[in-house]
């Protein structure tokens, strides 16, 4: 790393400056921490400080029975709680080999990509937001408040859902919700049209978004980036077609991919993926089997001794989870996340280097982080 | 009798913020008083019935060299009091020297000027009425040379000062 | 008597108090506006729909706890916001609202002052009032207001030679640099220099949004980078002050363009003879109604447009507004002394 502390043949001695952005900072989407090292207004180094909302999730939960997990799992991504809860169950039924009825499984994939859509929607209102562009913001809000509705009347809450369990769902559908989210598709087409409107051709956004933050798809992988970071760096990797889970075996969707790497290819990527995520919900919704919503679940949720890895494409990308189970009790033994935005967060430091301050923010907002995840 | 008392205040507040600028310790402060002055400075050309020149000494002066300053100022490290010099009086020759050139050129000026040979004729003999157009009038006839030199200058110092910044980039 | 002192000192203070209302409800208005955009419905509870609103926020600014930073640079904290707010207000004094009008008997014209310098007054009263930003940001000592007002600094002395370029060129055309001649010259011309001069009043309105801090070049005071920038310390009354400076900042800007652009006082399209029916609206209302189309569009533009990063800023100011300016100013001069003359 080169040190510009003192350029040569400058008259005055020109000190590096350093600016604390953060934990409590507008634009850091939560609780991050980024030091900054400023010449001017470059970015010398940033070192990203994390932890300030760390819970214990993960020791939490070896303290939890299984089915008391699902309720955890809401507070990390809580932008998408219900994707938290699809993973997690999954990985459960795959340690225990349970079967999941078709109905559920459909149903699941509408959650998902319900959650998908509403974490993009905030992405896409946050990012604009950061950088300068409000009205996005709202307009994202006024559409992810048709989800939570959904939502709502799915499983009675807006925000922490607990909206799956071991083997299915709680409960079956609610009458005619199916075409509540067919309904909700038709609107949020358009809608996705009209934040495109705002920033897709703008010059300002093209200016404050092309070029910035390039990162190379091998070096993407080196940093463990995933979903859209990782695809806007042109890497063909999404759980979804590669490892497929709930119903997306049976769904026709593409992956966007970028080729730049930039901060601009990671914002079409998400626009795409919206897109993606309405296609899959209406063939999800039109085709929901009938039939029961769980499979054959033991009362008492005690999986053989152990372990088992499986993750699912969340919205912000590869989310795993890592249960071992020494066979004898009801908790888990060890109970690990992987969750994408912690990862992610990796490449901050390298993207933000060479950059201004204004472009961090930007960066922040093109990695796609929630603070719950991260700390967990 | 009244434009005498507001010249001779406005004199006093001049030369007392010219004082203050180098009397004062904070580097931010100085300038500050600087900008004071030179605002007095334009309150003396309203005095002398030059609108014009008064309005161009607060866009020009105050406005924007004074802010390049403050800029320059605020870029280097000045929270830290200039360290005193071993010698300070090392260069009191020069200031002597210097302060004698200002001085006989003062003198040379009040000389010239009180014997009746001001430079500018009356305004009545311009051809041109207002006082803008006297300046500009002025400026593209009889002082055309010194004003093309003084231009040169600055385009020179403008080459020279990209020159320097690109050396760095 | 009457016509040498009661009313100029009744004319100041019609200005100032009109000023400071207008102020206080362009901050309602661009609420408002900016509200409707994104499809909100804004304040709506100090009074029906929240026509109250300014009030309420005045007075708890008014009480608020006034903090000075420990380590902060008292005497320049307290003067900063003053700097900032005093040439907002006294530039109003060039403004013409509307032409010479008889109250009572008296002949009254619209305007506090006609001097023949105006423009140039107004520009350079104008540029008195960056340092209002530039000392919040050193006196706060922190780091934002410090980037703040460094960018402020850069921004402002950029922006102001492009606008004071197009300035020039409607010099050119009017021959006067009294705001009152140059409304008269286009009446005399028949036609608002926003027509013949298009170049430069779009060259002006880009360079006056960056000059009252305004969206898409708010870097100053930019949230979401600097925290709020300049004022980052600054609470309360003292906080207040840069807020109406903001704004009164915008409606001079808006009442320059109006002057200089769209005829002032002048009913649309001196031209068309039998629009003459126009002129029963009196001067000051065409010229209300010009200024608050223009401050619509600063709030329009700040609902829609993403901000400006600060190198492109400077870029667009020196590589783009700079030149675009020197050619309209040497193309104007050219067209005035071979073809008109």
């Amino acid at each position: 790393m080169d040190a510009p502390a003192l350029r040569h043949g400058a008259m005055f001695d020109t000190n590096e400056l350093e600016l604390n952005m953060g934990p409590q900072h507008p634009s850091t989407h939560g609780v991050l921490r980024v030091v900054l090292r400023l010449d001017g207004e470059k970015v010398v180094d940033a070192d990203v400080v994390i932890g300030y909302l760390h819970r214990g999730i993960e020791k939490l939960s070896e303290n939890r029975n299984y089915t008391q997990i699902v309720l955890l799992t809401d507070r990390m991504d809580y932008v998408a709680a219900a994707t938290n809860n699809v993973g997690y169950c999954e990985t459960v039924e795959k340690l225990m080999a349970i079967e999941v009825p078709r109905r559920a499984r459909y149903v699941r994939t509408i959650v998902c990509e319900l959650q998908r859509i509403a974490s993009h929607c905030l992405w896409v209102g946050t990012h604009a937001m950061d950088i300068g562009a409000m009205t996005v913001f709202l307009y994202a809000f006024r559409e992810r408040e048709l989800i939570l509705d959904l939502f709502e009347e799915l499983c009675g809450a807006r925000l922490t859902y607990n909206s799956q369990r071991i083997g299915g769902l709680p409960l079956d559908i609610p009458p005619g919700w199916d075409r509540k989210v067919l309904a909700f598709v038709e609107v949020m087409t358009g809608k996705v049209e009209e934040y495109e409107a705002l920033l897709t051709e703008n010059r300002i956004w093209l200016e404050r978004t092309k070029g910035v933050g390039v990162i190379e798809g091998p070096e993407a992988i080196a940093l463990g980036l995933s979903g859209p970071p990782l695809r806007g760096s042109g890497v063909p990797r999404d759980i979804r077609k590669d490892e497929p889970y709930a119903a997306y075996d049976e769904m026709q969707f593409e992956v966007p991919l970028g080729k730049a790497g930039d901060t601009y290819d990671r914002y079409v990527v998400r626009m795409e993926e919206f897109r993606q995520s309405l296609r899959i919900i209406r063939q999800a919704a039109e085709g929901i089997p009938e039939g029961p919503v769980v499979g054959k679940v033991p009362r008492l949720i005690k999986p053989p001794a152990g372990e088992t890895y499986h993750a699912i494409e969340s919205p912000k990308g590869e989310l795993g989870y890592f249960v071992v189970s020494d066979g004898k009790s009801t908790n888990p033994y060890r109970f690990r996340v992987r969750p994408p935005s912690f990862c992610n967060l990796q490449a901050l430091r390298r993207l933000c280097r060479g950059h201004l301050v204004a472009d961090v923010v930007a960066l922040i907002g093109s990695l796609d982080v929630v603070l719950g995840e991260v700390d967990r | 009798m009244g434009e005498a008392i507001a010249f001779y205040t406005l004199a006093a507040f001049i030369l007392g913020f010219a004082v203050l600028v180098i009397a004062t310790k904070d580097t931010v402060h100085s300038v500050l008083f600087l900008v004071l002055d030179f605002l007095f400075v334009a309150a003396l050309y309203v005095l002398l019935e030059a609108p014009f020149l008064a309005v161009i000494q607060v866009l020009v002066y105050a406005g924007g060299i004074v802010v390049l300053y403050l800029f320059v100022v605020m870029l280097v490290n000045l929270k830290r009091p200039p360290e005193a010099h071993q010698d300070p009086r090392r260069r009191t020759w020069l200031g002597f020297g210097l302060s004698a050139a200002i001085l006989a050129e003062l003198a040379a000026i009040a000389l010239y000027s009180s014997a009746g040979a001001a430079p500018a004729g009356p305004a009545a003999a311009l051809p041109v009425a207002g006082n803008t157009e006297q300046v500009g009038w002025l400026l593209y006839t009889r002082y055309l040379i010194p004003f093309e030199i003084a231009s040169m200058l600055l385009l020179v110092a403008m080459i020279g000062a990209i020159v320097l910044a690109k050396r760095e980039l | 008597m009457i016509d040498t002192f009661v009313i100029p000192l009744v004319k100041i203070l019609v200005v100032l108090n009109a000023t400071l209302v207008a102020v206080s409800y362009m901050v309602l208005l661009e609420r408002k506006v900016i509200a409707w955009t994104q499809s909100r419905l804004g304040p709506m509870r100090v009074g029906p729909y929240g026509v109250l609103q300014p009030i309420a926020d005045a007075i708890k600014l008014m009480i608020k706890e006034d903090i000075t930073p420990v380590r902060a640079d008292r005497w320049v904290f307290t003067l900063a916001p003053i700097i900032s707010m005093v040439p907002a207000l006294i530039v109003y004094a060039v403004i013409p609202f509307g032409p010479t009008v008889t109250i009572f008997g008296h002949a009254v014209p619209l305007y506090v002052t006609d001097i023949n310098v105006g423009l140039l007054y107004i520009v350079s009263v104008a540029s008195v009032g960056v340092y209002g930003i530039i000392l919040a940001g050193y006196a706060s000592n922190s780091k934002y207001p410090l980037l703040a007002s460094l960018r402020a600094s850069a921004q402002l002395i950029s922006y102001e030679v492009a606008v004071t370029l197009t300035l020039v060129s409607v010099i050119l055309m009017a021959g006067s640099l009294s705001m009152v001649s140059i409304v008269l010259a286009q009446e005399q011309a028949r036609v608002w220099y926003g027509f013949v001069q298009p170049l430069a009043f779009g060259i002006f309105f880009i360079g006056s949004l960056a000059e009252t801090n305004r969206a898409p070049f708010d870097m100053p005071e930019a949230e979401q980078e600097l925290t709020g920038g300049f004022h980052t310390e600054y609470s309360g009354m003292r906080f207040a002050l840069f807020f109406l400076a903001e704004y009164a900042n915008m409606i001079v800007v808006s009442s320059v363009a109006t002057t200089l652009f769209l005829g002032g006082w002048l009913r649309p399209f001196p031209n068309v003879a039998w629009l003459g029916v126009l002129d029963l609206i009196p001067g000051w209302i065409w010229f209300l109604v010009k200024s608050f189309v223009f401050l619509y569009i600063f709030i329009w533009v700040r609902a829609t447009l993403p901000r400006y990063r600060y190198d492109q800023l400077m870029r667009l100011g020196w590589k783009v507004l700079i030149p675009l300016a020197i050619l309209n100013l040497v193309a104007t001069a050219i067209v005035k002394v071979w073809w008109l003359a």
